[in-house]
């Protein structure tokens, strides 16, 4: 009902929306920005080449879950069972990489067809997503723990090599970084198929009515989310150098919350992946963070390890609530 | 029919059935090349039916499609694209996360490759230019950020943009100016009869039968399902519709106005005097209001705030008694879509379905009973889902809610946008004797005929009251004058 406005407003209204369009889309980076520098004003050692490989090579596996768990987004879905699936091929790639890569690269990409056979399921059946991955979710956890049922297992050479390159100037995390948000981007804003992928979660009656298929659509995104959920799963093997089963529990949830604070959301298509991968680098940080952080009543000056996930709540909250102050700002 | 006239589509006996409802029965229907098929009746006649059969999103059970005198037999979304048929549908088909020219694109599936979004853009932005000519639309603008009439425009210009020697033969619109003013709606109208002279087809469903009788060549009249009428323009008259549509139903009723009350010693329902927004606004107790103007002049903005006076008091603004609001735009604003009728009807009356604090099945049943058939709303049970209305009997449903509540001031926003022509009988009525009883009625509208069932008019321009019209006052040339007022000297 507000959609129509005076027409004085009209006037000034795309370039209100557009400005806070851009003030969103800031949002993540402002916040990266805030968290380096609240690290620097602690602790001006950390930020640098070593400083900043140490503490975000974990950054990007999740990053990965989180561009994994975007793309599932752009559909109107959700995946539940993105942390369990990075764990089982955290599992498959420490046992099997190394000693029978053929069959570690099967096991691979069988992920990436039970991937798109739930994509079938859920959009052909109308099953919600959030049943059929909260249940692939055990699915993935088992079979982890069938081929894992201890931690261990090696890091493939190949992998173990990669990471640890150290390209001239700028550390190898924030290089992948880049690669990772520029790729995505390209793919799905700049590609011309990727407006259809987009549009498909925006109004999914538009796109088929247009002629295209949602049904290719939401595969495909599903298909792309499972290739991230692998490459995400065979860095965190290369970073932590051996596997667990349970080792990304934590990732679905990181992956929803980088996702949100990159400007992603539930419904409605609206994606942003660059906003993703610094959404999930700002929850990492914020945690590393913490440990630079000095509290002078607080027993040892440093907020214990305990409380860092609280911490990233309280990054997210924050985050989030200055989002809906931007939105509020213009409308009024 | 002479030798020159080719027919561009054939329909001969089409039928669909959605489970035991016959939506088309038989419908047998020849359009011109180079001509504009006007295809009146009911929402629920199988107008919209008919047009997905067209677009190839519905197949027919039965009947034959012939396409330039070729039988066509499993027409799919991309074959009628491919053959040049286009549908602006009646609730928007952008994607609102995606740009202007994003959305041009997801309509051309050849533009791609390096620099698409160029070539899409400049492809959308000329159509506009051509259609809507002024318009201040660009194409790297997300459809969400767009008003709704904005919205409606890149629709419409999209429909008649072509790609790689593809040919346009058919376009058909679905209410294609109810979002639009009468400005835009004229440059459009104008458009789509120079498109139609170079060979291209239309078939112009509207509710507004001034528009159609204008603007088309034949005219096609739909009712349960199957076409009751069929021929050139100059068959048909504006009364000669409403009868054929209605089916002799509401025979002597045709737009009246409303007898003139006097009002000048009913208490004040709502008064409303804003700085710098021109005329105070004043609605007494049983007076049916109109808010005119061009479409997007703040009318809308100011039911609002009449409606937030009422919960949390302002200075400018005064309101006696409780507020309802019926929206406009029900998909977004109206009706809560896995609900039933029922529950739909009853939501703003909850506090007083209440008993021991919790909610009364059996009075919100009766509630909802009560209203449903005061409102006449069409469905087996009011237990079913409200999307199993048609749209008319959807916005029936909001109606009821808002009656059913104490409120003793109704808010209406635009509420009979593409709704037919009996169910906007049925609801004039309504408010009528509703306004009898002492409830006062805030209605913008677009339509000027339902300004006529006003007492009093105030007319919008720029989000100011320009003017304020009475009685005898309330012509189209009187509205139209005031809203086109040079703003300086109001």
């Amino acid at each position: 009902m507000s959609a129509e406005v005076t027409k004085t407003a009209n006037e000034s209204r795309p370039s209100n929306l557009s400005r806070q369009r851009l003030l969103r889309s800031l949002l993540p980076a402002v916040s990266l920005v805030l968290v380096l520098l609240l690290i620097w004003g602690f602790n001006p050692r950390a930020i640098s080449y070593f400083g900043l490989n140490l503490m975000l090579n974990l950054a990007i596996p999740i990053a990965l879950a989180t561009i994994a768990q975007m793309c599932v987004m752009a559909t109107n879905e959700l995946d539940l069972s993105i942390g369990a699936f990075v764990g089982y091929v955290a599992c498959v790639t420490g046992t099997f990489m190394a000693t029978e890569p053929a069959l570690a690269f099967l096991m691979l990409a069988g992920g990436i067809v039970v991937y798109m056979l739930a994509a079938v399921v859920i959009h052909l059946r109308g099953v919600p997503s959030i049943v059929v991955t909260l249940g692939l979710s055990f699915f993935w956890g088992g079979l982890a723990l069938l081929i894992r049922p201890t931690p261990g297992g090696v890091a493939p050479e190949f992998l173990t090599a990669f990471l640890s390159w150290q390209p001239p100037f700028v550390p190898l995390p924030v290089v992948l970084a880049i690669v990772l948000a520029l790729s995505v981007h390209v793919l799905l804003m700049r590609s011309s198929y990727g407006a259809i992928l987009r549009g498909s979660g925006g109004n999914e009656r538009a796109i088929r009515r247009a002629g295209w298929s949602i049904l290719k659509a939401k595969v495909a995104m599903f298909a792309l989310a499972g290739f991230f959920g692998i490459l995400s799963g065979m860095l965190l093997v290369g970073v932590s150098s051996s596997a667990d089963a349970t080792m990304a529990s934590g990732y679905t949830l990181l992956s929803i919350a980088g996702a949100v604070i990159g400007g992603a959301e539930f419904v409605g298509g609206r994606i942003s992946p660059i906003g993703a991968v610094i959404g999930a680098l700002v929850l990492q940080l914020a945690s590393s963070a913490l440990n630079f952080f000095q509290v002078p009543f607080l027993p040892g000056g440093r907020i214990p390890q305990e409380w860092q996930v609280g911490a990233q709540g309280v990054f997210l909250i924050l985050i989030l609530a200055a989002r809906v102050l931007i939105s509020r700002s213009s409308s009024k | 029919m002479t030798a020159l006239m080719r027919p561009a589509l054939e329909l001969s006996g089409v039928s669909r059935s959605f489970g035991a409802v016959r939506a088309l029965s038989g419908v047998t229907l020849t359009i011109e090349a180079g001509k504009c098929l006007g295809l009146v009746g009911h929402n629920g006649a199988g107008k919209s039916t008919l047009m997905n059969i067209l677009a190839g999103a519905l197949r027919p059970d039965q009947g034959t499609l012939l396409f330039d005198g070729q039988t066509m037999d499993n027409v799919t979304v991309a074959s009628a694209q491919k053959l040049g048929v286009r549908c602006v549908f009646q609730e928007l088909s952008l994607c609102p996360n995606l740009t202007v020219a994003e959305n041009a694109r997801v309509l051309h599936p050849s533009i791609k490759g390096l620099g698409w979004r160029k070539r899409a853009g400049k492809l959308i932005g000329d159509m506009l230019d051509r259609i809507f000519p002024g318009h201040d639309i660009k194409p790297d603008a997300l459809a969400a950020d767009l008003s709704i009439g904005r919205r409606q425009m890149v629709e419409i210009a999209r429909a008649f943009t072509v790609t790689d020697g593809g040919q346009l033969r058919l376009v058909i619109l679905d209410e294609p100016t109810s979002s639009l003013d009468a400005t835009t709606a004229r440059q459009l109208l104008a458009f789509v009869r120079e498109e139609i002279r170079t060979g291209v087809s239309c078939i112009l469903i509207s509710h507004m039968l001034g528009e159609v009788l204008d603007y088309s060549d034949q005219i096609a009249v739909m009712k349960n399902g199957q076409l009751v009428a069929t021929g050139p323009v100059s068959d048909f008259d504006r009364q000669s519709l409403v009868d054929l549509m209605s089916g002799g139903e509401h025979p002597d009723r045709g737009v009246h106005a409303r007898a003139a009350h006097k009002f000048e010693n009913a208490p004040i329902a709502v008064r409303a005097e804003r700085a710098g927004r021109g005329l105070p606004f004043i609605a007494r107790h049983g007076e049916v209001i109109g808010l005119a103007g061009l479409a997007g002049h703040g009318q809308t903005e100011f039911l609002v705030s009449v409606y937030d006076a009422a919960k949390k008091s302002r200075s400018e603004i005064h309101v006696d008694g409780e507020v309802c609001f019926v929206a406009g735009d029900r998909q977004s604003d109206g009706v809560f879509p896995l609900w039933s009728i029922a529950d739909n009807i009853a939501v703003n009356s909850l506090r007083v379905l209440r008993n021991r604090g919790l909610l009364a099945r059996s009075l919100e049943h009766a509630l909802a009973q009560k209203w449903g058939s005061v409102m006449n709303i069409k469905a087996p049970s009011l237990e079913d889902e409200i999307l199993s209305l048609s749209g008319g009997n959807q916005q029936k449903a909001l109606f009821a809610r808002a009656l059913a509540t104490t409120s003793s001031v109704v808010l209406m926003d635009d509420p009979m946008r593409g709704v037919d022509i009996g169910t906007k009988l049925d609801v004039y009525d309504i408010i009528a004797k509703e306004a009898a009883e002492g409830r006062s009625f805030v209605w913008y509208t677009t339509e000027f005929e339902e300004l006529e069932y006003c007492d009093r008019i105030y007319v919008f321009q720029n989000g100011r009251i320009v003017s304020e019209l009475a009685g005898d006052e309330i012509t189209e040339v009187g509205v139209i004058g005031s809203s086109f007022k040079d703003s300086n000297a109001a």
